[in-house]
């Protein structure tokens, strides 16, 4: 990150919001950093899309302001607001909301049309966004002839293709059914770290990918912040109760709502055939030299290489004796921590694998879960879910 | 088909109870047939009095060609000055909230409720050659309204153009408004978004909009004659030109008669083919 003369922050957004509609009382305050995807997760009703049309200009502060690489897009005390048509900002809307009556092709061109390209060299570039997005031969069709996961490239196209100095994605994944959700979030992660170190060699030529743009993402459902964003800011009732990694919030939830999403276990790991090899990240030694590789079971045997398996806390079943039956992940370990959080209690698991179980403050009690306690671990092939990984 | 027949009584069944349920109660399907018999009527009396023979000699004498040539030239004007105007006052009341946006919109549909003839006697009064605008206006400048082509294109924009903006404010209330936020946030200035997104996306419906528009300028009888009177050649429309043959030349008047039905008919077919929903 480079510095102006005032040294503030140059590239990135920094946005002090402050806005009143009727009795609801918006008050937040959040920067995404170049190259960063930055989540805002919260429940509805919290203040997200009114969040949204702040930063894309839909809808005047009454105090604060919004500075995007280096402009002043917003500030009431200035009077200064600059209008969404010149914010360079690219937002991808719930249901994409692709122009009806453009195919794919000038739903991409439009925006550089709009910036007054000539219309045979904005197509020629809404092609590349195309072709980058694996919908090349696909630009004659209209929005309702592509399939719902096409329809999300190309509106990730369509916003990137203007070269925003910020992307913003108002849940994106939004009305879609869980097996949707799952596929989507994927393509999605794909596209948004594609380009994301370095760039292309030569300066000239347009990179097809988020790159080096700040992202920030609308959502929801934790599952989609935790595996997307490098950062998470958890809103709730217009204010912002929590901001932090997606590790740093799993590790000390400041709200009950908090607790509730960051209890979300993520472990990286290696597909194959449904069998996910976990990587260990331990830097000492076992006893005996060489730890045995632990590998989860996924009903998902669609994915291969680097992922991100995702768990929930209520998913992982805990016993004191080697439990019978169908699950295909079961392992023996010892609880690290127990703490109650009103009507959960929270059990972190220690090695081989590192995770959060949520159960009833009664089912700890007749465990007799202590600090140290051995126990056995059960987790359903079907409670483990796949999104490639897009860390580096 | 091993059980064909009990496929075929099921369906056999479920086509009756289908069909007693189309069946419309007796007092219905009376008033329905009077309702038909009432329009097919008159369509009828005017294709049995119909002088076929002749139909084209009166078609194209010099008294029928200029009032079907002054109708077009009018009726097509008179639809593009209610799309012109129509369109963005459709847009305001749609958009904009300001105070009297009520009123506003009650005041531009008046035409559609009030006598054509009222109409027509109330821009005589404005515009007339001793009217308040009017004449200062042709003091002026030597303008006169009334009795001109102008005056015809005038009166048949009064009466379509609410038409054109009660279509088209609906169909702006329709409209997602996240299309044109969409647009908006990839660059596109405000006429932009209007010209590029706006319009093409109410497409269907600003089409109606005109072709209905139009259709109401070229059936014009009551506002023309009042405020452009009947003169032969100059401001006598097709409607006009029927009711002055029906007192001289009654064959002209249905042969004329016949060729506006027509027209209406096929319009009215080609929307429903178009832009209506069909089942």
């Amino acid at each position: 990150m480079s510095f102006d003369a005032t040294g503030a922050a140059v590239g990135g957004l920094q946005a002090d919001i402050r806005l009143r509609r009727g009795e609801f009382e918006l008050d937040v305050s959040l920067s995404v950093e170049a190259g960063e995807t930055a989540a805002l997760l919260g429940p509805n009703g919290a203040g997200k899309s009114t969040i949204v049309a702040a930063i894309a200009g839909l809808l005047p502060l009454d105090g604060g302001v919004v500075r995007l690489a280096g402009r002043v897009l917003d500030e009431p005390a200035a009077s200064v607001f600059v209008p969404p048509e010149r914010r360079r900002i690219g937002v991808v809307f719930q249901d994409q909301v692709l122009f009806r009556h453009l195919n794919a092709l000038d739903n991409v061109a439009f925006g550089l049309t709009s910036r007054g390209m000539r219309r045979a060299l904005a197509r020629e570039r809404a092609q590349d966004w195309l072709d980058a997005m694996d919908l090349g031969d696909l630009g004659h069709r209209r929005s309702r002839a592509l399939s719902g996961g096409q329809r999300q490239r190309v509106a990730l196209a369509r916003a990137l293709a203007c070269e925003p100095d910020l992307l913003v994605a108002d849940e994106p994944l939004g009305s879609l059914d869980v097996t949707a959700r799952n596929r989507l979030r994927r393509n999605l992660a794909a596209h948004l770290s594609s380009g994301r170190n370095g760039g292309s060699a030569s300066p000239a030529a347009p990179r097809h990918g988020a790159g080096s743009v700040p992202r920030l993402l609308i959502t929801h459902d934790p599952t989609d912040a935790f595996v997307l964003a490098d950062h998470v800011h958890i809103l709730e009732n217009g204010r912002l109760t929590q901001s932090g990694t997606p590790d740093e919030l799993r590790r000390a939830p400041a709200t009950a709502y908090a607790a509730d999403l960051s209890g979300i276990n993520l472990v990286r790991g290696t597909a194959r055939d449904g069998e996910i090899t976990v990587a260990d990240d331990d830097p000492t030694p076992s006893p005996t030299g060489r730890r045995p590789a632990v590998v989860l079971h996924a009903a998902d045997t669609s994915m291969f290489g680097a992922v991100l398996a995702t768990i929930h806390p209520r998913a992982i079943a805990l016993h004191r004796e080697r439990p019978s039956g169908s699950p295909r992940n079961v392992w023996r370990t010892t609880a690290e921590a127990v703490e109650p959080l009103g009507d959960i209690t929270r059990v972190l698991l220690g090695s081989p694998l590192p995770l959060t179980a949520d159960i009833t403050p009664g089912a700890a009690h007749e465990l007799l879960i202590r600090p140290g306690t051995t126990l056995w671990v059960s987790v359903k092939a079907t409670e483990v879910d796949l999104a490639p990984d897009s860390r580096d | 088909m091993t059980d064909a027949p009990t496929a075929n009584a099921r369906n056999g069944n479920s086509g009756a109870r289908r069909t007693a349920r189309d069946l419309p109660p007796w007092p219905v399907a009376l008033l329905a047939c009077i309702g038909v018999v009432l329009f097919a009527l008159p369509l009828v009396g005017l294709v049995a009095r119909a002088p076929w023979t002749g139909l084209w000699t009166h078609l194209s004498s010099r008294f029928v060609v200029d009032a079907a040539v002054l109708s077009v030239v009018s009726s097509i004007a008179a639809a593009a000055v209610a799309a012109l105007v129509g369109v963005p006052l459709a847009w305001v009341l749609a958009r904009v909230s300001f105070p009297g946006r009520s009123a506003i919109r009650a005041l531009v549909t008046l035409p559609m409720v009030l006598p054509p003839v009222v109409g027509g006697a109330a821009l005589l009064f404005a515009l007339g050659r001793r009217g308040v605008v009017g004449g200062p206006l042709h003091d002026a400048t030597g303008l006169l309204l009334p009795y001109s082509i102008w005056g015809v294109i005038l009166a048949n924009a009064f009466v379509a153009t609410p038409l054109v903006i009660l279509t088209v404010e609906g169909a702006l209330r329709n409209l997602d408004r996240r299309y044109e936020l969409a647009a908006a946030t990839l660059g596109a200035s405000r006429l932009r978004v209007l010209w590029r997104v706006t319009l093409p996306m109410i497409g269907p419906a600003l089409g109606v909009a005109v072709v209905v528009a139009w259709a109401r300028a070229l059936g014009e009888f009551g506002a023309t004659v009042t405020f452009a009177g009947s003169l032969g050649g100059r401001t006598q429309t097709l409607p006009l030109a029927v009711f002055v043959a029906l007192e001289s030349n009654r064959d002209a008047a249905v042969a004329i008669s016949l060729v506006l039905v027509a027209l209406s008919l096929g319009l009215l077919i080609a929307l429903r083919d178009r832009w209506w929903p069909s089942r």
